[in-house]
């Protein structure tokens, strides 16, 4: 459990948390120690925190009420809950989306910040992938850096460290999305969202529209992935399975509230009904755990 | 062919007329693609706005045209020159096909783009130039292409009013019971129409995005 996470000079690292931890405290840590080592402490490695936000539509249908949440820097926060939850909403919270009815939501301990800037700042996934359709894969992941008026060879470059990053070709730069499998489509839209190097990653069902198999191949890739860039991801799905791969913590929803937030390793002996009730539903027992291990 | 005969021989006002023709056609879809886009973008943005601007061009377009020249007449301004107000005219019609086709093309962006681009923090304005204005450009440029073509034949009418063009020969042909004349000023316009709706179509082929 206790493998190394990462290497103590990963360049990736000390741009994605500046000067927040001692490097030390993250190197030789799985995730979920980390999370367990940090409970409660200074307010400064709290990458997103939710305080008894609520979020009413406009014709007065709750879709969250009282939710306190808070997402540890480097720290997979699975959102699991079934259909109108209150998952969605959660995330689009955090980037602003949305904004809330009541309570506040704080990123990297700020409230109410310039919205455009925090947008670029966090990257964004989701399951329709919303690819531009007249821009190629290469304007598609250059997309942030552009407006942010990086130079023209260095956007160049960051594509092409993108590509390989999330196992694609080369010469798909210059393909259309609608030339793309869904799988491909899928990689495409991780690397946009990496490209601008953000702290904060937010997923929103990414490979629910996959086939299992690709669905798998990307799962292990996520978790590669987060090894090395150490990202803090909040993470939306209603598969269990995926929620036990892939995340450090997982925090169950039910109309519109947090039920509970538990390591994956407690999940399925949590005495919680829902808990149970999803154990059960995806006939999952304790020895699925260790599917989270990365060869 | 009578007709071809007194074509070939009236060439110089036949031409004469078709320019005026175009004339009348391009400054009015100029002005109603000017007017009309931005327009329909708001509508697009500010949904409430939506129903009572399709409300009112929806209602010009059911004033009969001939009907629309004659109250447009003794307006101060437009009133003193005749080509000033058949161009108001055909813009006032021009207008409805290019505000719906420019709300439809925007609206019809796929929802899931519109949200990953905000979502990434593009601006109101980059959304709209890089994203939904370039997806939404082939509705639009057909909706233009409909201005167009209902324009060409509206313009006829603008000769009643001695604005000019085609109409000419065909309401002089009306008067003198001349099919001659009336096929004159119907046969050109026809194929101003077909050959409008053609150039639009090739700009709309040619632009579109990949």
């Amino acid at each position: 459990m206790n493998e190394i996470r990462k290497e103590p000079h990963d360049s990736e690292l000390e741009r994605d948390i500046p000067g927040t931890l001692p490097e030390s405290s993250l190197t030789s840590l799985s995730l979920s120690h980390i999370s367990l080592m940090h409970m409660g402490s200074i307010a400064n490695d709290l990458a997103i925190e939710f305080r008894d936000v609520s979020y009413t539509l406009p014709s007065g249908e709750q879709l969250l009420s009282g939710l306190n949440l808070e997402v540890q820097r480097g720290q997979t926060l699975v959102l699991l809950g079934r259909s109108g939850s209150g998952k969605t909403t959660t995330l689009k919270l955090v980037n602003r989306l949305l904004s809330p009815s009541s309570g506040e939501v704080r990123v990297n301990g700020v409230a109410n910040g310039d919205i455009i800037r925090l947008r670029r700042s966090i990257g964004y996934v989701i399951q329709d992938v919303g690819l531009f359709p007249h821009f190629t894969v290469e304007r598609n992941i250059g997309l942030v850096p552009t407006i942010e008026a990086w130079p023209k060879e260095q956007i160049h470059q960051r594509v092409q460290e993108l590509l390989r990053m999330v196992g694609l070709e080369a010469q798909m730069a210059s393909r259309y999305p609608r030339q793309l499998s869904g799988g491909q489509r899928q990689r495409v839209g991780v690397a946009r969202a990496l490209a601008a190097d953000p702290a904060i990653l937010l997923m929103d069902e990414p490979f629910g529209a996959l086939d299992p198999l690709t669905r798998d191949e990307l799962q292990r890739e996520f978790l590669v992935l987060q090894q090395k860039l150490n990202k803090t991801v909040v993470f939306v799905t209603h598969d269990l399975r995926e929620a036990l791969r892939l995340g450090s913590r997982i925090a169950l929803m039910e109309a519109g509230k947090l039920v509970t937030v538990l390591p994956p390793q407690d999940f399925l002996r949590s005495d919680d009904l829902w808990a149970a009730a999803y154990a059960r539903a995806f006939g999952v027992g304790p020895a699925s755990v260790a599917d989270r291990e990365v060869s | 062919m009578n007709f071809l005969h007194f074509i070939l021989q009236n060439r110089g006002q036949v031409l004469e007329l078709t320019l005026e023709h175009l004339w009348l056609v391009g400054v009015s879809t100029l002005l109603a693609v000017l007017v009309g886009i931005p327009l329909g973008i708001m509508i697009a943005r500010w949904p409430r706005w939506n129903k009572p601007v399709l409300a009112g061009a929806n209602i010009i377009q059911t004033i009969p045209s001939l009907a629309l020249f004659g109250f447009l007449l003794p307006v101060p301004w437009l009133g003193d020159r005749v080509d000033r107000l058949a161009i108001l005219a055909l813009t006032l019609y021009a207008l409805l096909p290019i505000i719906r086709n420019t709300y439809t093309g925007i609206r019809g962006v796929d929802p899931a783009v519109v949200e990953a681009g905000r979502g990434m923090g593009l601006t109101d304005r980059q959304l709209l130039f890089q994203v939904e204005l370039p997806l939404a450009f082939s509705v639009i440029l057909s909706g233009v292409r409909v201005a167009v073509v209902i324009s060409v034949g509206l313009a006829t009418i603008a000769a009643a009013i001695g604005a000019g063009g085609l109409g000419e020969f065909i309401f002089r042909g009306l008067a003198m019971v001349n099919n001659q004349l009336i096929l004159a000023g119907a046969v050109p316009a026809a194929i101003l129409a077909l050959s409008a709706d053609f150039a639009v179509s090739w700009i709309e082929r040619r632009v579109r995005p990949q």
